[in-house]
């Protein structure tokens, strides 16, 4: 997923928990790619950091799917159409819906449920 | 552990897994349409941003027997004749139904607008607008399925196991991700919608649930796949610079419009230089394009990112303007100005041919189990038509759907809960596994390398022996993995699952592409260049005592298909 050169890192500061209350954040040292999305980036974080991170996504890249919403650096925002930043990003959970796990809000209609 | 019972069980809701549950639904069945994301927003056909072939003829006069002609053409003889028979003449019927549904088709004057694609004869492709097809296609089902009473839905589940005995499907289980635990559904029938594979190449068009879940399912349950060796590559992929918010395969229109130069690395034209006419248009055939690409890049003449460049400096502002307004604007909000710097691309996995081998009714040779879409096999031999992806999702999702509700009605439920032990004591195990060290998403990236080095768009008999030992280390590795704490949507659950298809399905592409010594459409030996006559037949896999297993069949010519 990286550039073979990439030799500069950035921060990534994401928002971890299972409810709103007891949530914290983590940073992550990414290694930066001209143009990187934040999908991008929470991406290479799970396949080589810390795969226990939540996230929802599915196009990855068309932004066609639009599964993969969140708050970045208070706004809310695809996070496969996003742009790092280069000094910290900082990614949230959507503010308007319940917390299922980290960044994964319940997005899904009330009938598409089993509870 | 949670248990439903379905008459139907959809796996996959795409624009196949979609249809089907409404096709099922009209027959009175009752549906559980299932998907690992959430319900028509995974897959392929909400990425789809070209177009959709069917010979409704608004355009010019045309005939489904053109469009089956052609489609046979580029399948370049090892096209199971019947399904693509199928896919041309009830192709504009689909088309026209999702008009009524409200899919908004481009119009002019009055009618549908239908435009022309490489190796289609007559202008039959119908488009929403650029970018925006597939997701209109995907809306529009989404809006049906969701009225239909007998159709339930669920997002975030992941079948990762059919259930058979006695030769008939009895049902599934899955991973519910939400809860991270299983699920056990008792169904009649089931329709496997799950897509295609192109997740197993580095260079890929993909989205994340395309492992060749549908394939290893089938396989396990003891069906057939045909013709596995042929993937489609997609010569001309975004590569450079890092390009957000559009499909990777968005410059085809471009080219096709607008003509774009195909450059090396030292900014010189390549592709007369294989046989191939550029004429600052670019109309090379796929394959030979991918080919030259490659071979240019190999040669240490690539670009910078290990592509070639894709050069439109010669077109001026406003006709770039003229034929691509919204997406110039978006370009530039990438900082890509054509005006002014050439792109880089390369070849990428996009398409799947092979599949689940079906007969007319889309039934496996697995009592109960059917297949629908780009899981399906044979219908494109052994290159697909631009524009033939979505009409075969809607064409054999109705028929999946259609003959799948006929077969629950003969169908008594039979379940058991030692249908699910295996599948039970594997996930146990699989939640005592150590938390830290390499995990599933990291490995998934090492098939991918593999992959795209020893199986892509050119292969060797050297490189693929290779590849097969590589994979079973690669399965050997399975019980080692780390997998995270936590139950609540624990990616790691569903990626070891993910690689568990990626496994299977990356094996049958190998074993496939082994077996098959010559060069037939989108399938390249470089060891065997020439297309060898004894080949037109068809190449089956399956499962025998757990060893993939490979025999080879005549085609099917034509022949009606059932209705």
């Amino acid at each position: 997923m990286s550039a073979p050169d990439s030799t500069r890192l950035m921060h990534l500061r994401v928002w971890r928990g299972s409810t709103r209350v007891e949530g914290f954040y983590q940073t992550y040292e990414v290694p930066f790619e001209e143009g990187m999305s934040v999908l991008d980036a929470l991406r290479w974080i799970r396949a080589r950091r810390d795969s226990s991170l939540a996230i929802r996504y599915s196009c990855i890249n068309a932004n066609a799917c639009r599964t993969c919403m969140a708050l970045v650096d208070g706004v809310v925002e695809y996070t496969c159409t996003a742009r790092l930043n280069e000094s910290c990003t900082t990614v949230e959970p959507l503010p308007t819906r319940p917390v299922i796990r980290d960044l994964v809000t319940d997005t899904a209609p009330a009938d598409e449920k089993q509870r | 552990m949670t248990h439903l019972s379905t008459d139907v069980l959809v796996v996959g809701a795409g624009g196949a897994g979609m249809y089907a549950a409404i096709a099922a639904a009209r027959e009175g069945s009752s549906v559980l349409l299932l998907d690992k994301n959430l319900i028509g927003r995974g897959g392929a056909t909400i990425m789809a941003q070209m177009t959709v072939a069917a010979a409704i003829g608004h355009e010019e006069p045309d005939d489904w027997v053109l469009h089956l002609e052609d489609t046979l053409e580029a399948g370049r003889g090892i096209c199971n004749e019947p399904l693509s028979a199928m896919v041309c003449q009830r192709g504009p019927e689909r088309i026209l139904e999702m008009d009524r549904w409200g899919t908004r088709w481009a119009r002019e004057d009055g009618h549908i607008k239908q435009v022309g694609a490489p190796g289609h004869r007559r202008k039959r492709c119908c488009y929403v607008d650029f970018l925006s097809t597939g997701p209109a296609v995907a809306g529009t089902l989404r809006r049906q399925v969701s009225g239909m009473a007998h159709v339930r839905r669920l997002s975030n589940i992941a079948v990762i196991e059919i259930c058979v005995a006695a030769g008939h499907v009895r049902g599934a289980v899955a991973l519910d991700l939400s809860t991270g635990s299983l699920l056990t559904i008792a169904a009649r029938t089931v329709i496997l919608a799950a897509g295609g594979l192109t997740k197993i190449f580095r260079r890929n068009s993909a989205s994340a649930n395309m492992g060749g879940e549908a394939y290893w399912l089938a396989l396990e349950a003891g069906a057939e796949l045909v013709d596995m060796e042929f993937v489609q590559f997609f010569p001309i992929a975004h590569l450079a610079p890092r390009l957000v918010g559009m499909d990777p395969i968005m410059w085809d229109p471009f080219r096709y419009k607008l003509g774009g130069k195909l450059l090396n690395g030292n900014f010189q034209e390549f592709i007369h230089r294989y046989g191939g006419q550029d004429e600052g248009r670019y109309t090379a055939a796929r394959d030979l394009a991918s080919y030259a690409i490659l071979k240019e890049v190999e040669a240490g003449r690539g670009s910078p990112h290990g592509g070639v460049y894709l050069d439109f400096r010669h077109v001026p502002d406003d006709s770039l303007r003229e034929a691509f307004g919204p997406v110039i604007d978006r370009l530039l909000k990438n900082g890509i100005d054509l005006t002014r710097v050439p792109i880089e691309v390369a070849p990428t996995a996009h398409y799947h041919m092979g599949g689940i081998a079906v007969n007319d009714r889309m039934e496996t040779r697995v009592a109960g189990l059917f297949a629908a879409g780009e899981a399906v096999g044979g219908a494109n031999g052994a290159n697909r038509l631009s524009g033939n992806a979505i009409t075969e999702a809607l064409v054999f999702g109705e028929r999946a759907g259609f003959f799948a509700a006929k077969a629950a009605m003969d169908t008594d439920v039979d379940w058991s809960p030692a249908y699910v032990q295996r599948a039970r004591a594997e996930f146990s195990e699989l939640r005592q596994h150590k938390e830290k060290g390499l995990g599933p998403a990291a490995l998934q990236n090492s098939i991918q390398d593999l992959m795209w080095e020893n199986a892509g768009p050119f292969r060797s008999g050297k490189n693929l022996e290779r590849a097969l030992p590589a994979l079973h280390g690669f399965h050997d590795q399975l019980q080692d993995l780390a997998i995270a704490h936590g139950d609540i949507f624990n990616l790691d659950l569903q990626d070891w699952y993910e690689l568990k298809a990626m496994l299977r399905s990356s094996e049958a592409v190998v074993m496939g592409a082994l077996n098959r010594a010559e060069s037939r459409g989108a399938h390249q030996r470089l060891d065997f260049p020439q297309t060898i006559a004894e080949f037109e037949r068809n190449q089956l896999l399956s499962l025998e005592d757990g060893t993939m297993t490979s025999r080879w069949t005549s085609v099917v010519r034509s022949g009606m298909p059932s209705t």
